[in-house]
């Protein structure tokens, strides 16, 4: 329990990220494992069943029992059909009053049921591709399902996203991590940009964006309710990545007005101009998964090693944020991690820790903090 | 396993994000949980094995265990200032009888609710019949429900097609018709799963596990529709005729299922099926045993909640008589799947409304601002309220979850469906014709509580407030929570045939898990601003004589220990009731608990003002954590 803490999200100048490209069924993987590729490389394609269309021929023919169905049919299981062709055709009366059935679709007959009278219709499979998603080389093939991508370079953490994968090159828009962008500050020149805000954007701001035809946006702050705005309905659960919104958005700090971390907005700063891949899919759950920004470089690593917080835990001197009000947002130093439990204002007891909040010496829950990892 | 009473049983919960271990041993004459450890779940990334996670809990548990036995309440034990020692190699060890330290545990069992649980999508032919009782049969075996999919469901078929593969069950679950129906529907049902090409959730490339426990004439037919493709199993019909329902096989099966398949694939787990004395059980499947078990046997009207970062189960027992007179204590279980204190928190914004919260909210606050907290703590779920402020917020929200959750509880509870003669036919086909709800708020006894926002309120007196605001108890209840949320451990334990094991879990249940919160009082009836509503008499143990009218809209509180029983005579004003009609009084000895009293005229239907000004009076006037001065850390210290 002393190594209690809980993990910041990743702010990093310079690490070996990979990124796992699999197929959602089985497929046929295009690249070769060492291969150099850039982000829009087509890494393996499959097919999806096509839509399926379960028919009652036996009802439609107008017959007495589903079994008669068989007899009936001008196609078999496994035949291709067009769409208005006839399939099936009753016997009649003495030759006369026939009924007949065409295909609804182009595709193939996949099931003929003598029990239900029914047809079952597929449509024509859907291909399917993934790409790299980022610049770098293929370390490894995973045998008909994808391939892992490995690259070096920035890899930030957001802590909620909006919107899949994209690309663009990053462009800072806020002078400053504490500035609120607004609708005069959008221009045409963001066109496909990844675009860089500072504790806010405000949602005429993101509408003129996504008319530009920005390719991502990210900032540290955003109303929750103005969620609403951007996908027409409000946000009940944080997993998110499917939304067809035109762009990604990445929220690097939380909802509201909130300063984007100083370290962040540097990062961002010192590439503008380079390719970034971002992500706004996010899922906090078992499995929880943030949104995520890549910047591909070579530059040297400027650091030192990062600190392995899951061994060491929390120590005197760490960076922390508070990630809870009263104080949330604001930066602070542990002072001290006193072992027993503390009554908290709300009355309950709780592990907490002593932070140095701009001089000041306050008492915060330990799960009420996160560390800044570097 | 021996045939000796077992001493010393380890269980564990793995959840999401949390795996928690219990410690339970024979203390003298009596089972006892001593000591509880925690450590973070270590089926993701990078760790991907969920033994990780058990062994740090287990060795958090050996740490706090030694703690304990050099404590004066173990003096007379056996293993008094002696290290207690359960793990050993990265292996929980079991006790060897040469080993004078007695190391290790005699009984090792599990259950688990990571990886997002057990996913099932289930089929049936009606919405309202067979395709709930299917529902009825995944739910109890502690499956997450994704869909219900039906032939009179109005989705067209394609629409049903795209809905199973988009969903990617980890199992499911088809039933339909009765045995003396000629198969037509439900082969249609199989038919459509076999066109959807499913695939499993866990392990690209494996077969889904079906399970099919409908009409037995259509056996034969849907082996040759669904075996080639699919791990197809067929058990008897979960409702061989419209008036009997046979839950038992299918839920047996989802068990069986769960282990072999599901859990086979996820991280680690192959290993810890090894470890256990019995086989692992979906967490919400082993709450609701261990519900059922004390309902059963104490003869009682049970209802249980478990509110959790994402979901919240409702469980309920109750009796019910048949068309025969006989007496049957039927058990249901719902899971509100986005109703949750974190995970799920902006969804109970989203389905309660701002103002429903706001009205359990007793100061005024930007709406704004409001919304922004609720983001936060969803995208934060991990967090604690710092301030009274937060805890208000995040106990006005509770009061939603479970007040929304209990709805769609009673309204699943139902009798079964199609079965009532004087109906027409076009209604008995109608899901929501017959809507009368089998969990009769005035016959319930006992109310049980559990999840963080309740176990773990700084002060009882808060946990029964909720209990009271969002399940609107009528007439006398027995409030209670679940100490520490080890009510899935017990669950599981009350299975093991070895000798003790069910005698553990239920000594344990009652000495340790449960902690009684209060007696209720709550008279049923429209009140009127300043008319009586009930008479209330009975001498207290803390030498309270209560022996007065109390008028509309209050809600107080009294001292009451659980461990007295106190005679009282309870008169309803006319037109109220409090069990026995209106106007008609009730003699009975009660007990209370840790917050002792509570007396509720606030009438039923309760409807609270959203006048702000009114409100936060009205709240200030009803908070019973006012005058409440808990006795010990257990009451909220």
């Amino acid at each position: 329990m002393a190594h209690a803490y809980t993990p910041g999200l990743k702010v990093a100048a310079k690490i070996v990220i990979e990124k796992t490209r699999k197929l959602p069924l089985l497929g046929q993987v295009l690249v070769k494992k060492g291969d150099k590729i850039p982000s829009n490389t087509i890494v393996a394609k499959t097919e999806l069943p096509g839509k399926v269309y379960p028919i009652n021929v036996a009802g439609q023919l107008g017959l007495g029992k589903a079994n008669e169905l068989i007899e009936c049919m001008l196609k078999k299981e496994g035949d291709p059909v067009k769409a208005g062709e006839i399939v099936a055709m009753s016997k009649g009366f003495f030759g006369f009053f026939k009924s007949e059935y065409k295909a609804p679709i182009d595709g193939t007959i996949t099931q003929i049921s003598q029990i239900t009278g029914q047809v079952i219709f597929n449509a024509a499979a859907i291909p399917v591709e993934i790409d790299a998603y980022v610049d770098g080389d293929v370390k490894d093939e995973i045998p008909s399902e994808g391939v892992i991508m490995r690259t070096e370079g920035v890899h930030i953490q957001g802590i909620i996203g909006l919107g899949g994968e994209s690309y663009g090159n990053i462009m800072i828009v806020a002078k400053s991590p504490d500035q609120i962008v607004d609708i005069s500050m959008i221009n045409d020149t963001m066109k496909e940009k990844v675009i860089v805000c500072g504790s806010k954007i405000t949602t005429e701001a993101l509408t003129k964006a996504k008319n530009v035809g920005v390719a991502g946006v990210i900032t540290g702050g955003f109303d929750y309710q103005d969620i609403k705005d951007i996908l027409g309905h409000d946000l009940g659960v944080a997993i998110t990545g499917h939304e067809d919104i035109g762009y990604t958005l990445i929220l690097t700090e939380g909802f509201g007005t909130i300063p984007m971390a100083d370290r962040t907005y540097k990062l961002l700063k010192k590439y503008e101009g380079f390719k970034a891949s971002i992500n706004g899919a996010t899922q906090i759950r078992a499995g929880v998964m943030r949104p995520e920004i890549i910047i591909t470089h070579n530059e040297p690593q400027e650091e030192k090693s990062l600190k392995n917080y899951a061994e060491s835990g929390l120590e005197k001197g760490d960076q922390i944020r508070i990630i809870r009000s009263p104080y949330f947002g604001k930066l602070g130093k542990v002072i001290s991690l006193p072992v027993e439990l503390h009554k908290v204002e709300s009355g309950t007891w709780v592990r907490v820790m002593t932070v140095d909040l701009d001089g000041k010496e306050v008492l915060i829950p330990r799960a009420n903090v996160e560390v800044i990892e570097k | 396993m021996s045939n000796q009473e077992v001493q010393t049983i380890i269980a564990t919960d793995c959840g999401s994000t949390t795996t928690k271990a219990i410690l339970i041993e024979k203390v003298g004459n009596e089972y006892r949980q001593l000591v509880r450890g925690e450590a973070p779940t270590t089926v993701e990334a990078p760790f991907e094995d969920v033994t990780k996670g058990v062994l740090n809990a287990i060795m958090e548990l050996e740490e706090l265990a030694t703690e304990y036995y050099k404590t004066d309440a173990a003096k007379e034990s056996k293993f008094y200032n002696k290290p207690r020692v359960f793990v050993k190699n990265e292996q929980i060890i079991r006790k060897d009888p040469n080993d004078k330290n007695e190391d290790g545990c005699d009984i090792y069992i599990s259950t688990s609710s990571a990886g997002g649980g057990l996913q099932m999508m289930v089929f049936g032919v009606v919405k309202g019949m067979t395709a709930e009782s299917a529902q009825r049969a995944a739910l109890g075996a502690g499956a997450i429900v994704m869909d219900v999919l039906a032939i009179n469901d109005g989705r067209l078929p394609h629409e049903k097609i795209e809905r199973i593969r988009a969903l990617r069950p980890d199992m499911i679950l088809i039933a339909g018709e009765t045995d003396q129906a000629k198969p037509k529907h439900v082969i249609g049902m199989a038919e459509l799963v076999k066109s959807a090409r499913p695939t499993a959730r866990l392990g690209i490339g494996f077969a889904l596990p079906v399970i099919y426990a409908g009409n037995q004439r259509a056996n034969d037919d849907i082996r040759t529709i669904l075996e080639k493709d699919t791990a197809l199993s067929l058990v008897p019909n979960l409702r061989p005729t419209l008036e009997r329902e046979n839950l038992r096989p299918a839920s047996d099966k989802i068990h069986d299922l769960f282990m072999e398949h599901v859990m086979q694939q996820a991280p680690g787990y192959d290993k810890l099926m090894k470890w256990t004395d019995a086989p692992i059980m979906p967490t919400p499947g082993a709450v609701g045993l261990i519900i059922n078990k004390i309902a059963v046997m104490q003869n009682k009207n049970v209802v249980g909640v478990d509110i959790g970062g994402a979901t919240t189960d409702v469980f309920s027992t109750f009796k019910l008589e048949d068309r025969d007179g006989v007496v049957h204590q039927k058990f249901n279980r719902t899971v509100s799947a986005n109703l949750g204190m974190s995970y799920s928190v902006s969804n109970v914004l989203l389905e309660a409304g701002l103002d429903n919260i706001m009205r359990w909210v007793p100061f005024d606050m930007d709406e704004q601002e409001l919304r922004n907290r609720i983001g936060n703590k969803m995208i934060r779920p991990t967090t604690i309220p710092q301030s009274k402020e937060d805890l208000d917020i995040e106990q006005a929200i509770a009061r939603e979850a479970l007040r929304l959750s209990f709805i769609q509880h009673r309204s699943f509870a139902v009798g079964l469906k199609g079965i009532q003669q004087e109906k027409g036919i076009s209604e008995a086909f109608d899901a929501d014709s017959s809507n009368d709800s089998i969990v009769n708020m005035m016959k319930l006894d006992l109310l049980v509580g559990s999840g963080g926002v309740l176990s773990h309120a700084p002060l009882r007196s808060q946990s029964a407030h909720m209990l009271v605001d969002s399940f609107l108890p009528e007439g006398i209840t027995q409030l209670a929570v679940d100490s520490i949320f080890m009510m899935p451990q017990l669950g599981v334990l009350s299975e093991v045939k070895a000798p003790g094991c069910d005698k553990a879990a239920m000594e344990v249940f009652d000495k340790d898990c449960l902690i009684y919160l209060a007696i209720s009082i709550c008279p049923v009836g429209h009140v009127k601003e300043g008319k009586p509503v009930v008479k209330i008499k009975a001498d207290l143990p803390d030498g309270t004589k209560l022996n007065e009218w109390i008028n509309a809209n209050q809600l107080l509180r009294y001292d009451m220990p659980h461990d007295t029983e106190v005679e009282f005579e309870i008169e309803p004003a006319s037109g109220f009731d409090v069990g026995e009609g209106k106007g008609k009084k009730v003699t009975r000895k009660l007990r209370g608990g840790v917050v002792g009293l509570v007396i509720d005229t606030r009438g039923r239907p309760f409807n609270i003002t959203k006048d702000m000004k009114n409100r936060v009076e009205m709240l200030n006037k009803w908070d019973i954590s006012k005058n409440y001065k808990p006795k010990s850390h257990k009451d909220g210290v």
